[in-house]
Formats: C-alpha cells, structure tokens, sequence
C-alpha cells in the first residue's frame, strides 16, 4: 500500500530498486575497468562474467520495473513468496550439480584416467574436487538457508520481507558468487583455503552480499507483528552473523595488484592455519549446523503439527552451541605447530560439543510425540527424522575424532570423509530435502506432493547410498590408517603408500555406487518437485477438492 | 602484550562468557517465561497472513 508520500520518505518500491540498481551498476562500471586492464587471463574472464550478468540483471530489473504500471511489487500486505521459489529452484539445480561432480571424482579417485584428458586442465581432480565442495555446500546448502530462512522469518514475524528489492540483491548476488566461484576453480584461480578457495575480489563481493543479507534479516525482525523472535531465526541470525565474521577474518589478504586475481594472505605459518581451521570448523558450526537446525525447527512442527517439544530445551541448545562451537577449530590441528595447549583446548570443547548437539536431536525427535505414525506414514517426515538421527551419529562421532589418540589414527585417512558425508549427505542433504518437499506444495498452492511413492523411493535410495558410502569409507580409513602406522620387526614402516591406496580400491568402487544412488534420488526430487509445482498428479488435487469449498461459504443463520 | 592478553583472557574473559552463559540458561528456566515459551513452541503452527490480525 505504498503511497507517493511513503515513495518521498524512501520507503517506496522505487527507492530499493533505484539503490539495488544504482550498486550494481556501479559494480559493473568497475568491473568493466578491471577488464580492460586484466593483469592475468583469469580476471579477465571473471571480470567480463561479472559486467555480463551484473549488466544483465541491470536490463532485466529495467525491463521489470518498467512493466509494473504503478503496481506495487513489495505490497506488504503479502509475504514475498517468489523469491523462496526461486531458492528453491536453485537449490535443487546446485544439489545435482554438487552430486554430480561429487560422483564424478569419486570415479577418478577409483579410476584416475576417467573423465581426465591431459590436454584440459580443469578436468583435473584438483580443480574440480572444490567444485563439488562448494557447490553442495555453499550452492546447494547456501541456497536451501537463504530460501528457507526468508520463508521462516516472514512467517514467524508475521510480516513481510523488508528492503524491498534488496532480498532480490542478496539471492542474485549470492548466486553470482557462486557462479564466479566454480569457475575460478576450473580457471585454477584460487587461495588454497579449504571451504574458502575463491579470491579477493569473489570474497569481496559476497561480503557485500551478506551484509545486504543480515541487514535484510534483520529489518524483517525489527517490523515483526510477533512480540517473540521464535527460536529458528536466532537459529539463522547466529548463522548469518557468524559467517560474516568468519569469512571477513578467513579472507584478509592483500591482492598484488587491483586488476589480478592472487592474493595472498596477512597470516602466516601456523596463526594461518589456526585461522584457517577456526574458519573451517565454524563454517562446519554455523552454516551446515545452525541453519539447519533453523530449518529442523521450522520445518518438523510444522510438518507434523505439533508444538516444539521443549521450547526452553532449544533456548539452552542455541547458547551452548553458540558458546562452544567457536572454540573447537583447533582440533583440525592435533600433532602440528599448533602449541599443544590449543589442541588441547578444542578437543574439550569438542567433546562438550557432544550434549548440546544430542539435547537438540532429542528436541527434534521428541516434537513428533504424539505424531509417530507420522514416520511410517509420511516419508518427508521420516527423512527429516532420519537426518536427526545422522546429526546425532555425526555429533558423537566428532567429539570422539577430536579426541588426540583417536585423531592420530583418524586423521588424513578416509574416516574423515566418512565423517563429513555421514553430516552433509545424512543431516544437512536430508533435513534440506525434507524443508524443499515440504515447501514446493506450500509455496505454489498444492495439496500434496506429486507423487508421495516417489518420495518413498528417494528416500531409500538415499538411505542406501549413504550407507554404502559410510561403511566403505569407515573401512578404508581404518584400513589405511592402521596400515600406515604398521612396522615390521626391524623399525621400517611395513607398507609402501602405493599399496595403501591400493588397498581401497573395492571400497571405492562401493563409495562410488553409493554417490550415485544418492544422485539418482536426487533426480527422482527435482522431477517430483517439478511435477508437483506444474500441479500434476496428487498434486493437482486441490483445486477440484477445495475449489467448491471455498466458493460457496457456508453462511450462518444470523446472516 | 601477548602475556597481558591471555591473562585477561583467562581470567575476566573467562569468567565473563561463563556468566554470560549463565543467564542464558536462567532466562530459559525462569518459572515466569513458562507461558511465553509455551505458547512460542506453537509459533510456527500458526497460519496467518501479515495483514491478518
């Protein structure tokens, strides 16, 4: 309901789009310099990636706002409900592309010469193993909490999204640096910072990216109609607040110069490394752990209809998680330069980790009291359990590899990937499953999802590969560890490293098949998805059900 | 430099992040919150629209 009045005060739909335009092309007449003096081949192709697609955006914004006729687009009688269908959308297009080249180098690591030509560098493993980290977890996971969090906090506030056009910023934006992140890494532009490859001028743009997103997040609170700020977006605020400051601190380097693409970093020696692993355990704590339990407390209640089971349970489990989760980072860094007492120090953080990782799976589980049947009934239900039931497993295990003596057999093998893909496949790839089936009737107005057995068949291919993938790797990790440590009776080390390696080759070959059960559940999601979002199907239901309904109330005698 | 800090790191700093913690967890279990989480827990439950009132 804006009025000319609100428009003079800034508080108008042109005001955002005018500010919303006015940085970006801004960016783009910056970049279009860079591009014209690219010190190297890399930046000038990110630099022309950048104008193109800021351009673009640029046309497409002009176009937009030039065929609204004076309508308000930001009408804040309704939520923002577009823009969570395009995260949705992206999330889903990242997942398959994250599991894809996830599926991909798992075969080059069972068999080096598939999928790698000597002549094309970017088909190295190298270069596209960070493709897959960053795609399933910044692009898949990232997308998923964007759209996740500006559905949950509209809700819960009761009031639509604030900044206008500015929550289109972020999503585009955010979806910009991932585009210029994946392909610097199949440029061979990056700063060797695990989860953190992209350069200066990538890290730059998404901080300018997530202030827009806290600043968002942050408005939506300040006009809610809720006096309670309800316990998922102090759950996604800690998450936005705490990787603007991990990645600001991760990230400060000096380029060598304005138009080229290295950088290199203020730290050095091990103060790096420790920032490194502070960055890289905390990205572990606060994106793929907070924001999701965001999601976990959301998304289940709502499914199963029924209240949080401890509301002051999740109070003590946001605290202690935000108290000790920033602590544990050292323990990426057992038996290094790092002084021990620091080791020390994360690994009993670590292990304190443990009770309020299980307080919150219990809290989880424990909502669907009086709803049980809901897990034989309803597979999304269950794959959100089941995700529980993976965090839970991840969060013990965790405490117990941060622990010296158990990390000196651990450490570097492929326990460590076990590890990780029993948290990211098992919690964070099925509680996002669970939030995207949930949403996509939600969001485009359907009674139900497409096809429920579809679901069900998601749901246990999944399961299976995710199974397969644990188990080989459990073996092969403790398998190659206890064989690098092996000596013989004379003091020399009993195995060669080619012979470790060798030794893995049928779990990989199990991994592998166990990736791609994963990715063909995954297909089977989007096309449901898709199919229930053209209303096919038990989808396409409700308008012949509901629409008699709704149309002829029922009127009552005094009227 | 490095002495002054970690001492008061491990003293006051300490001591203040324990507190800290501490009144989270009062806040939690404080008998008078009991109404307001309890009908907190219910929040996402709601179906409502932002002009609704």
């Amino acid at each position: 309901m804006s009025t000319r009045a609100d428009i003079s005060r800034g508080s108008g739909p042109g005001f955002s789009i005018g500010t919303v335009s006015l940085l970006t092309g801004l960016v783009a007449l910056g970049v279009l310099i860079i591009a014209g003096n690219a010190a190297d081949p890399m930046m000038g192709a990110h630099a022309w990636i950048f104008f193109f697609l800021t351009v673009a955006g640029l046309m497409i914004t002009g176009f937009w706002a030039g065929s609204l006729n004076g309508r308000n687009p930001f009408d804040p009688a309704f939520y923002e409900d577009t823009i969570v269908k395009f995260g949705v959308a992206a999330a889903m297009f990242w997942g398959i592309a994250g599991f894809l080249v996830g599926l991909i180098i798992a075969l080059q690591l069972t068999w080096p010469g598939i999928f790698y030509f000597p002549d094309l560098g970017w088909t190295n493993f190298g270069r596209i193993r960070p493709l897959h980290t960053s795609a399933v977890i910044f692009a898949f996971g990232g997308n998923v909490l964007i759209a996740t969090s500006f559905y949950v906090v509209q809700r819960t506030c009761r009031t639509r999204l604030a900044g206008g056009m500015w929550p289109w910023f972020v999503f585009w934006g955010y979806n910009l640096f991932i585009v210029v992140a994946g392909t610097g890494y199949l440029l061979g532009v990056t700063q060797s910072r695990e989860y953190a490859e992209p350069e200066w001028y990538a890290d730059l743009w998404l901080t300018i990216v997530w202030v827009a997103y806290l600043l968002v997040f942050l408005g939506t609170l300040w006009k809610r109609k809720e006096p309670h700020i309800y316990v998922a977006n102090w759950f996604y605020l800690s998450f936005i607040v705490t990787i603007a400051m991990l990645h600001i601190v991760n990230n400060l380097a000096i380029p060598v110069s304005l138009t080229g693409s290295k950088s290199y970093s203020l730290f050095a020696g091990v103060q790096d490394a420790l920032t490194q692993w502070w960055y890289g355990h905390n990205a572990v704590g606060f994106f793929l752990t907070t924001g999701f339990l965001a999601i976990m407390y959301y998304f289940i209640p709502k499914r199963v209809n029924r209240p949080v089971y401890s509301y002051r349970l999740s109070i003590v489990h946001f605290w202690s998680l935000i108290f000790i989760y920033i602590w544990a980072g050292p323990h990426h860094l057992h038996y290094t330069a790092l002084p021990q007492w620091a080791q020390t120090l994360g690994m009993v953080f670590s292990v304190m980790l443990w009770m309020p990782s299980w307080g919150g799976m219990i809290n989880g589980v424990m909502t669907l009291s009086g709803a049980w049947d809901k897990l034989r009934t309803d597979p999304v239900v269950r794959m959100m359990i089941v995700a529980l039931a993976f965090y839970g497993m991840s969060t013990f295990e965790g405490p117990l590899m941060s622990v010296r003596a158990v990390n000196a057999l651990s450490h570097y093998t492929e326990w460590g990937i076990a590890h990780v893909h029993s948290g990211s496949m098992g919690w964070v790839g099925f509680i996002s499953f669970g939030a995207l089936y949930c949403l996509t009737p939600w969001l485009w107005k359907r009674k139900a999802l497409y096809s429920k057995a579809l679901v069900e068949w998601h749901f246990w291919l999944a399961t299976l590969g995710i199974l397969f993938y644990i188990v080989a790797m459990y073996v092969a990790g403790i398998t190659e560890g206890l064989m690098w440590r092996a000596y013989n009776e004379f003091g020399f080390l009993e195995y060669a490293f080619i012979e470790t390696v060798k030794a893995k080759h049928i779990m990989y070959i199990i991994r592998a098949a166990g990736g791609g059960l994963f990715l063909l559940g995954a297909l089977l999601m989007a096309y449901n998805l898709v199919r229930t979002a053209l209303g096919h199907g038990e989808a396409g239901e409700t308008a012949a059900n509901d629409a008699p309904k709704t149309a002829t109330p029922v009127l009552q005698p005094a009227e | 430099m490095y002495e002054t800090l970690s001492s008061f790191a491990q003293t006051w700093g300490l001591g203040f992040f324990v507190l800290m913690f501490l009144v989270a967890v009062a806040y939690a279990l404080w008998p008078g919150n009991s109404e307001k989480f309890r009908s907190a827990a219910h929040q996402p439950l709601i179906d409502k629209d932002p002009s609704d009132d």
